[in-house]
């Protein structure tokens, strides 16, 4: 395992900033745009579904629960990679 | 013994598990042996408090680590299904798919809003709180940003906020506890609240977390197991969550030929007819507007509301803490999006023409018949007119209250009363737990914070617990007594609460870990301003107010933490920036490894 040193601090804090801003523009599309555009979506039809009602039903709740399990492995790996995991 | 326990969890829950099927098997077959639905109500109910109950005083201690946080050793997933409990309430259980079915789309900003709120959790606060090793949220901002000012400041935002939600909470069980027993409401609230009291009082966050993990495994059964059964039965499929797109359609065709959106020609108090189309948003940008507005409101108070961030500073670790709130949306999410389907399925059940058990378009003395029609008639919970004389039931003279749909359902679809008890005890659990997370909230942070931290800081542990426990015992009375008055319904003040905690709470929070320039003064000016704020833009909107942008009572929260950012923002440059001691901390919470930054023994 890599040495906790000043650089690997500022290195990881970057990461992990990155890591949250991505995650929250996937977690701003499911919970904003594709509401907004909500009738226009419903003239489509996904599985039997009006997509604009699937998405606010269903689409966007497993959009967050798949997107937590990602992330948490992936702040894990960068945790790790500059050293700053807890030891397992 | 208590290493084994941990050690042991699957297969204690399991067995858990496996005993309450058994026992509602048993009541099943009582069913059939010609039991009253009465008593398999009473049993049901005193069944599962009894076990909580148990669980409660097993799980006593006079430890503070076990009795604030549990001993830290919550394990992810158990920590994720005490979580899910903590969170859904009363009204999540009964009122969202009665919302969905009769709000349409608009309603379902609840259901994005309240799922959507743990990715916030998640990526912004719930690792570093836990690494933080605080026992309360105030504890963070009193620490962080130093100053028993601050520290005060959080303790009465958080006092606001829970108490708003708690006398929902109490109000809920003893409408269930009225109900399920045959008691007046008066004295459910108050059979409701020893229920929760026992849970809580020996063991703090300990016995909490133990009855809410139980709580959960009741409440999820009690949801889904109706669903299926119903499913299967009207021949939808085994898993109806994925297959209730073609209803949906269904509803869609129907709509225009049965009328729905005509308003009702009398009315009668209480219910409502069915006048929102159910898969179609309202036109143009305002509706659009109105949704994601509520969705943000619900999602940055999910994540600013203390009952839910406390439960993670229960986990073994940083890590844990992350991957708890994973599992805790995945249980969450188990019951969220089976709402709308119940929503859907119970709505088709009684339009579509083609189905043995619609109702609309028969003969009104043919509806009057039915056994369910007649049972929750004469309790005032539906009611059939014949406005305009025709002797046929029209979409517009149908009147229902929106509560009643998880509990009637089964009913539509003629299971047996074994589902209403079933329910019944699912409805008690959902609000029980939520109570008690809320309840402990506030008792610890008055006793933690205010009492130890403020007031006696050289208070022995014992006279701390001793003072917890009397906290909670107070604050529980106070809710028994406001829930018995029924100043507000129940939705609208979960609603509030949520608006009340963002407005004071998500940004010093936030940006007290990420924003390392925030200092102390920025800190009390954003919680001063966010509260005050939004408690007078709310006050100035039910007096009469036109909203602004057409933020309602239901959405202040956006005003109230919009002032509160700006606040703290421009009160931290115009003051020096925090010691070099604070932002030393502020890089320790930011990593996972080490010591937690307050000692264990604080």
């Amino acid at each position: 395992m890599s040495q906790l040193t000043a650089e690997n601090r500022v290195l990881h804090w970057q990461h992990t900033r990155n890591l949250m801003t991505a995650h929250l523009v996937v977690w701003f599309l499911f919970s904003y745009v594709v509401h907004w555009f909500a009738p226009e979506l419903n003239n489509i039809r996904f599985a039997g579904w009006p997509l604009g009602y699937y998405m606010a039903s269903q689409g966007a709740l497993v959009a967050f629960v798949i997107q937590l399990f990602i992330f948490v492995k992936q702040q894990d790996n960068v945790d790790r990679k500059f050293g700053v995991a807890e030891d397992d | 013994m208590k290493g084994d326990f941990i050690d042991n969890l699957p297969k204690i829950y399991g067995l858990y598990t496996g005993g309450f099927l058994l026992f509602f098997a048993l009541m099943a077959w009582f069913e059939t042996l010609g039991m009253s639905a009465d008593t398999i109500g009473i049993l049901f109910v005193a069944f599962t408090i009894a076990i909580y109950a148990m669980i409660g005083v097993l799980s006593r201690t006079m430890e503070i680590g076990a009795y604030y946080v549990a001993g830290r050793q919550v394990p992810p997933v158990f920590n994720g299904m005490a979580t899910a409990a903590d969170w859904m309430s009363g009204a999540s259980f009964v009122a969202l798919a009665g919302g969905v079915y009769m709000g349409g789309h608009a309603y379902l900003a609840f259901v994005v809003g309240w799922t959507g709120g743990y990715v916030l959790v998640a990526t912004l606060m719930a690792p570093y709180l836990r690494k933080f090793g605080c026992y309360t949220v105030p504890d963070f901002i009193g620490t962080r940003f130093g100053g028993k000012l601050a520290r005060l400041c959080a303790v009465i935002v958080l006092v606001v906020a829970s108490f708003t939600y708690v006398t929902a909470q109490i109000d809920a069980t003893g409408t269930v506890a009225a109900r399920a027993l045959n008691i007046p409401f008066e004295v459910g609230v108050w059979f409701g609240l020893s229920g929760i009291l026992v849970c809580s009082m020996l063991g703090g966050m300990r016995a909490v977390t133990w009855t809410q993990v139980a709580q959960y495994i009741v409440l999820i059964v009690a949801y889904l197991l109706p669903v299926f059964w119903m499913s299967i039965a009207q021949g939808f499929g085994p898993i109806p969550q994925f297959a209730f797109g073609e209803a949906v359609s269904r509803i869609m065709e129907l709509e225009p030929v049965l009328g729905v959106g005509t308003k009702a020609t009398e009315a009668v108090p209480g219910l409502a007819v069915l006048t929102t189309l159910h898969a179609t948003p309202g036109e143009g940008a305002m509706a659009a507007w109105k949704f994601v507005t509520l969705v943000a409101c619900m999602m940055i108070g999910t994540a600013s509301l203390p009952h839910i961030l406390m439960r993670y500073f229960t986990t073994p670790s940083v890590r844990a803490a992350r991957s708890s709130v994973a599992w805790s949306l995945l249980f969450i999410f188990l019951l969220y999006f089976t709402a709308p389907a119940l929503a859907t399925f119970s709505k088709l059940q009684l339009l579509d023409p083609s189905l043995p058990t619609a109702i609309i378009g028969k003969t009104i003395e043919s509806v009057n018949s039915l056994e369910w029609v007649q049972k929750w008639s004469a309790i005032g919970m539906v009611a059939v007119r014949d406005s305009n004389g025709d002797g046929l039931l029209q979409i517009n003279e149908f009147f229902l209250r929106a509560d009643i749909i998880v509990l009637a359902t089964p009913e539509f679809a003629g299971l047996p009363y074994v589902i209403s008890g079933l329910v019944a005890a699912g409805g008690m659990a959902a609000a029980m737990s939520t109570a008690d997370g809320l309840l402990l909230a506030i008792a610890n942070a008055l006793s933690h914070d205010l009492y130890f931290k403020i007031i006696d800081p050289k208070a022995e542990t014992r006279k701390r617990l001793l003072v917890a426990r009397f906290l909670l015992v107070v604050i529980g009375a106070g809710g028994a007594i406001v829930a018995s008055m029924k100043l507000t319904g129940i939705l609208g003040a979960v609603a509030w609460a949520f608006c009340f905690a963002m407005s004071g709470l998500f940004f010093p929070l936030v940006l007290g870990i990420w924003w390392k320039r925030a200092n102390s003064e920025g800190a009390i000016a954003g919680m001063i301003i966010g509260l005050g704020v939004g408690w007078w833009y709310l006050l100035a909107v039910r007096s009469g107010m036109t909203p602004w942008l057409g933020l309602d009572h239901l959405r202040f929260g956006i005003v109230g933490a919009s002032a509160s950012l700006v606040a703290m923002v421009l009160v931290s440059l115009l003051t020096p920036a925090p010691e070099k001691e604070i932002q030393d901390m502020v890089d320790e919470v930011r990593i996972p490894r080490g010591e937690a930054v307050l000692g264990s023994a604080h």
